[in-house]
């Protein structure tokens, strides 16, 4: 897509603005509508859009498979790992209200926050992923 | 203390922690991830041993997840079934695992390595999280964990054909997880609750209902698809063909008892046996059916010419015993199919890592190709001959016991004309079993014809009697499921016991 400059402008200027959506969306999961699912879906898409733009090349060059490997699992840990410390804790597994952060209420929000970050963190990198395995004929 | 009464979760939660991690460190070493799968299956195996002795103490364990009551929240529930089912699983997902070194490192490329461990642990935590789950849609969840990491792991075989079963079994598979999910948001529509033992309280009020009615079919064929229940077993042959060896090994083992738990748990668990005779024959077809596997499946084994694919549709056949057991509703013959659970993974794992002992050594999955192997692989051939042995139903193995409870069951329930259906089931798989064992140790009684129509047969002739066994790492795993096809034959109180009180439970619901 090298002669269309408009595309690559475009959606290199809107890269940020998608991921601070993506962010926010995130943010907002246990509070409203929104989530660790939507807001990882839309993290993943301005990484898409940045390769639809750019191509494959450039895209790895941006994000290699390593990484995303890693951080793909990462996201999974986080969630999981928050399960465990309720458990440590002495709640039932994801108890969050359990978790040592001061009153129960602010520990079930954190507890909720924290998992809904490593659900964003492991499906935008899935997406991503999936998206780098289909395009690449090999 | 604190930990004892975390294990219902924790068996989950452990074995899919260690599967993210196997990709993560995987890099650092080549034996990393399969010391971290042999290990943490391991440790399952241990829980799942101290949740039975839990079970058989206490009665049944409930576990809140987040600490939300049920039905509100999901709930772990772990009785006799769920229990013993549980022990087999991660038993022969430990065995499987030790055996997988040596296999893996010939059939799955360098660099997917890791990648294939991390799978088969995921499959391993959704087969187990079928098994333990108390909540009807969680059933559903880990079902689709375990099947979308069973389609990577089939697609990981070497051959291309690999590719094609395994597409084929995405697309039925997903029928059938569809048809489930259907059948799933029928009974929550009409009870407004997922929780199994709710359900089951509130079914019996609408069993007039239409809605409950459509939903037990679409859970009828969906289970019957995901179990290759005869005709639906299409998938099966191929899948289990091209898969790598350890795949064919804990599929075979696992996968279709999970989905004949699950069926069980469904029909006899949320639905009540009551329902299933007097609103609609669902029982009736499912006697047809059962009986039809069992000779179809048989007979189709005979035809064969790949060893792997032989044992698919003996497995067929071997699925058909254990839902007519089941779908009798008699206790005896419950309790031969629930203990046809444990026997059959025992049996038909032992079958496939014999297999997966041939390709490591050989390369051949020809029938034919076996030929005088006897003299080359003793020790594998007469773990392969204690299997077969066991699949054919022959007394003082495992086979034995369960065929012995089913029939006993169809006399009980008055529908003696099962009983020859049983024994053309066994005297079929005596056919395909003896075609190899006769293949294996007296090649010279069989007319030259016979062997000489495959390009496996040149391979033989040239090192024919030359003993090349194949290594103790994979031979010992082999071995023991082998030498537990005959303990449990012989001393079989201790499964027999767990079985009873599940088919008792499972009946007087």
């Amino acid at each position: 897509m090298k002669e269309h400059i408009i595309v690559r402008i475009v959606s290199k200027f809107f890269a940020p603005f998608i991921q601070l959506y993506a962010l926010y969306v995130i943010a907002h999961g246990d509070l409203g509508p929104g989530g660790g699912f939507q807001g990882g879906v839309i993290l993943g898409a301005s990484m898409i859009l940045y390769v639809i733009a750019f191509g494959l090349d450039e895209g790895r060059k941006r994000l290699s498979q390593k990484v995303s490997d890693v951080f793909m699992s990462t996201g999974a840990l986080i969630y999981a790992g928050i399960g465990i410390f309720c458990i440590l804790a002495g709640g039932a597994y994801l108890e969050y209200a359990e978790l040592p952060l001061g009153s129960h209420h602010l520990a079930s929000h954190l507890g909720m926050y924290g998992i809904e970050i490593g659900v964003g963190i492991t499906v935008a990198f899935v997406m991503i992923t999936i998206f780098f395995e289909t395009a690449q004929n090999k | 203390m604190k930990f004892i009464q975390e294990l219902p979760v924790l068996i989950i939660v452990i074995p899919l922690i260690f599967a993210l991690i196997i990709p993560l460190v995987g890099r650092l070493n080549r034996l990393i991830p399969w010391i971290i799968s042999s290990t943490i299956t391991f440790f399952c195996f241990l829980i799942s041993i101290s949740l039975l002795m839990t079970v058989l103490d206490t009665g049944k364990i409930s576990y809140w997840l987040g600490g939300w009551e049920p039905p509100w929240g999901i709930e772990y529930a772990i009785d006799y079934l769920n229990a013993f089912v549980l022990v087999v699983v991660s038993f022969v997902a430990f065995i499987v695992s030790l055996y997988s070194r040596r296999s893996v490192e010939l059939e799955i490329n360098e660099d997917k390595r890791s990648v294939f461990y991390c799978v088969y642990m995921l499959f391993i935590t959704g087969l187990m999280g079928i098994v333990i789950t108390g909540d009807i849609f969680n059933i559903y969840v880990f079902l689709e964990i375990s099947s979308l990491s069973g389609y990577a792991l089939i697609a990981m075989g070497r051959k291309r054909e690999a590719l094609v079963a395994s597409y084929n079994y995405l697309i039925l598979g997903t029928i059938a997880a569809t048809f489930i999910l259907i059948g799933i948001g029928y009974i929550y529509m009409a009870t407004g609750t997922l929780n199994i033992a709710d359900l089951q309280e509130r079914l019996p009020a609408l069993f007039h209902s239409k809605m409950v009615l459509v939903a037990l079919g679409f859970f009828t064929v969906g289970l019957s698809l995901k179990l290759a229940l005869f005709p639906l077993h299409t998938w099966l042959p191929g899948a289990y063909a091209y898969a790598p060896s350890v795949v064919s090994c804990i599929m075979a083992a696992t996968a279709t008892k999970v989905g004949v738990y699950a069926m069980l748990r469904i029909i006899f668990g949320v639905f009540r046996i009551e329902f299933d005779i007097h609103f609609i024959p669902i029982a009736n077809i499912l006697i047809v059916i059962s009986s039809m596997a069992i000779i179809v499946g048989a007979a189709l084994a005979i035809t064969q010419t790949n060893l792997k694919r032989m044992l698919a549709y003996s497995s067929v056949g071997q699925i058909g015993y254990i839902v007519l057991g089941a779908v009798l509703a008699d206790q005896e013959a419950m309790t031969g199919s629930v203990i046809h659970i444990l026997n059959h993974a025992l049996m038909k794992g032992a079958l496939f890592m014999v297999v997966g002992c041939i390709v490591y050594k050989t390369g051949i999955e020809d029938i034919s190709g076996l030929r005088g192997m006897g003299k080359k692989m003793p020790f594998t051939m007469a773990a392969f001959t204690i299997a077969g042995l066991s699949m054919m139903g022959v007394p003082l193995t495992v086979g034995f016991v369960s065929k012995w409870y089913i029939a006993i069951g169809a006399l009980n329930a008055e529908m003696w004309y099962l009983i020859p259906v049983i024994i053309t089931g066994s005297l079929l798989s005596a056919v395909y079993i003896w075609r190899i064992i006769a293949n294996i140790y007296f090649p010279d009684e069989l007319p030259e014809h016979e062997l000489q129509y495959t390009d496996g047969g040149a391979e033989i002739t040239n090192h024919k009697s030359q003993y090349s066994e194949a290594p103790w790492s994979m031979l010992g795993p082999t071995m023991a499921l082998a030498a537990l096809c005959i303990y449990f034959g012989i001393s079989a109180t201790a499964p027999l016991y767990i079985a009873e009180k599940a088919a008792v439970m499972l009946l007087q619901q």
